[in-house]
């Protein structure tokens, strides 16, 4: 009667989310009385998750699952839960786990709770809290259903240690063809840069940078910080950059430790989709812009002016303390 | 090839979000409702098939009568026909159970639903639906390309895209991508007259299970002033951002 959590891993390693939802399950199995068992695909490090409090994780080895595969990936946990007799399954809000999600709580007839922001409540009955209408609320929601399916949202939870010996055992889904049905062709993917999903720092520019041509400033900007770059949503429109930068409510959600908002005015669409990073910066030339009443630091200032000069003093910054 | 667009009747972007009966309910006073806007592209791209290959589009939305507005709203962008399940849509569970009833009936190849509704944001109605039915499921669907039996769809990733083979039946979570912000279309006059001539179906849900209930809400807590920092000190902002905030 274990807690369940998919630990998601990339080329082997795992990812950041999968030891923040190894913290959340290891809680949740502390609230319940039970112990937290992961299950990893394919990856190499599968001590490191008891770090985090797993005390027994679920390895499987299998080269049909190099590749992402939302239903075999979903099969393959419904499996391991079911050999756990698992109530509770943990996962993360990358959209890989957003895609296998529904699949795996439809096949077990789970209910499931996506973009939870906080422990558990109360575990009887299940009660978490989630956020919802993009981020101008929260929800208490219980779950009914026997089997319970949380989605964390990333950044929310934290690390939290809690060094525990973890148990390695070998586990080998059964997966037929019908598994397979959906085949992924190409796969066109920044390699060694930061995403907006698991980035603590996202750097973003919106129409007041008046044209492509001036990213090279917020890129340089991104790369000092090590961070992620995004955009407003008509900039993706207009093809200034691609949509995948596109952040807001129609966008993609930003749940960074930091947000640096340059030349956004801050529309109610696009703040919905970026509160719930922690703190946010705003450097605009219109001390009336609203993106002011949401930020905790800013600056009333031409980005071309005060872009520059932030890459300068974060360089000597990082000379200092490197 | 027949298409089912599933229509979550949402409240406008612009919305205030406000809580009331003790914070047990979304409060609809004042509230405009729209056409989700990951479902307002999906239906753009229906209508795509239905001029080019020459499909048939059907809307859906699990609703109460409030919803109807927003379903004659798809009707007017071009829909053929549409269903209205006669519940409240509480739980993303209730609602694909109550979709894939609709599906069956209607034997459909193509179900478009939006990845996520931006009132719950539960992003599960679609890949719960698919389930259901045993059909295909591409989430984050930004594009879609259909060749008799065959699909090639693009879905978005962390940090880029991937390209996707497989076959109708399939159920697609779309968004931004599947269309242009430019192709949207917004109803002329005889768009809107002719969907009240339209049929609308209303059917009772059958019976489901509620998997998931609300039993508060809460507002996010009020925000603090904004720090300033002068233009000429940028290096007071480096300052605080790792004295204060400890964000660097
Ligand atoms: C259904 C719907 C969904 C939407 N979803 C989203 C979404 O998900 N994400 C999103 O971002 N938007 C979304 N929008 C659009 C949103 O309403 C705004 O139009 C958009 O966010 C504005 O983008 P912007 O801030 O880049 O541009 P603008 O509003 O034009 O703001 C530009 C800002 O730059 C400032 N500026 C100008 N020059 C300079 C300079 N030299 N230095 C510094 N600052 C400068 C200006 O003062 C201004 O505040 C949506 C709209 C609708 C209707
Ligand atoms: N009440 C509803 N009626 C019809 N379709 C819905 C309803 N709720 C959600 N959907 C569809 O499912 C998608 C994802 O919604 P959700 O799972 O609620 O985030 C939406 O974009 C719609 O296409």
């Amino acid at each position: 009667m274990s807690v369940l959590v998919y630990t998601e891993s990339d080329n082997g390693k795992f990812k950041k989310n999968a030891f923040e939802v190894a913290s959340y399950a290891s809680e949740v199995a502390r609230q319940m009385g039970t112990t937290a068992t992961a299950i990893s695909i394919n990856a190499n490090d599968n001590e490191s998750l008891g770090l985090y409090g797993i005390s027994k994780v679920l390895n499987v080895a299998n080269d049909q699952l190099n590749v992402f595969n939302a239903k075999a990936y979903a099969h393959t946990i419904a499996q391991a839960s079911n050999k756990e007799e698992a109530k509770v399954i943990i996962i993360s809000s990358s959209s890989d786990t957003k895609f296998l999600a529904p699949i795996l709580a439809a096949k077990l007839e789970a209910g499931y709770i996506a973009n939870v922001v906080a422990a558990p409540e109360s575990t009887s009955p299940f009660i978490v809290k989630r956020t919802v209408f993009s981020n101008k609320g929260f929800a208490h929601s219980q779950i009914n259903t026997e089997i319970k399916v949380i989605g964390v949202s990333n950044n929310s939870f934290g690390l939290v240690e809690n060094n525990t010996s973890a148990n390695i055992e070998d586990f080998s889904p059964s997966l037929d063809d019908t598994a397979f049905s959906i085949k992924s062709l190409e796969i066109d993917k920044v390699v060694g840069k930061a995403t907006i999903a698991d980035s603590e720092i996202v750097v973003s520019g919106g129409r007041g940078l008046k044209g492509p041509e001036n990213w090279g400033m917020i890129e340089e900007l991104a790369e000092v910080l090590g961070a992620a770059t995004a955009c407003s949503k008509p900039v993706s429109d207009m093809g200034w950059r691609p949509h995948s930068e596109h952040v807001g409510q129609t966008g993609k959600p930003v749940a960074s430790n930091l947000y640096i908002a340059i030349g956004i005015s801050g529309a109610i669409q696009h703040l919905a989709g970026v509160s719930s990073s922690k703190t946010k910066v705003v450097i605009n030339t219109d001390p009336e812009a609203p993106f002011f009443k949401a930020a905790d630091y800013g600056i009333v200032g031409d980005a071309f002016e005060v872009v520059p000069k932030l890459i300068e003093k974060l360089k000597e910054f990082k000379a200092q303390n490197a | 090839m027949k298409i089912l667009v599933c229509i979550s009747n949402v409240p406008d972007t612009t919305s205030k979000i406000n809580f009331t009966d003790g914070d047990t309910k979304f409060d609809t006073n004042g509230v405009q409702f729209v056409i989700n806007p990951n479902d307002e592209f999906g239906l753009t791209r229906a209508m795509w098939f239905k001029e080019k290959q020459g499909a048939t589009v059907h809307v859906a939305s699990v609703g109460g009568p409030s919803a109807e507005p927003t379903i004659r709203k798809a009707l007017a962008i071009g829909a053929d026909e549409a269903i209205r399940v006669n519940a409240e849509p509480t739980d993303g569970f209730f609602v694909a159970q109550q979709l894939a009833e609709v599906v069956k009936n209607g034997s459909y190849d193509l179900i478009i639903a939006g990845r996520e509704s931006i009132d719950y944001n539960g992003g599960m109605v679609p890949g719960m639906l698919a389930t259901l039915l045993n059909m295909n499921f591409v989430n984050t669907c930004i594009n879609l390309e259909i060749d008799g039996n065959d699909v090639t769809a693009v879905r978005e990733i962390d940090g880029g895209k991937e390209k996707i083979g497989t076959t109708l039946p399939l159920v697609i979570g779309g968004q931004k991508g599947l269309v242009e912000e430019s192709d949207l279309r917004i109803p002329n006059m005889r768009g809107i007259m002719m969907a009240r001539k339209k049929v609308l179906t209303v059917v009772e849900p059958i019976e489901a299970t509620i998997a998931t209930t609300d039993v508060k809400f809460e507002q996010p807590a009020p925000k603090g002033a904004v720090k300033l920092v002068d233009a000429d000190n940028v290096g007071e902002l480096v300052n605080l951002l790792h004295n204060e905030a400890k964000v660097i």
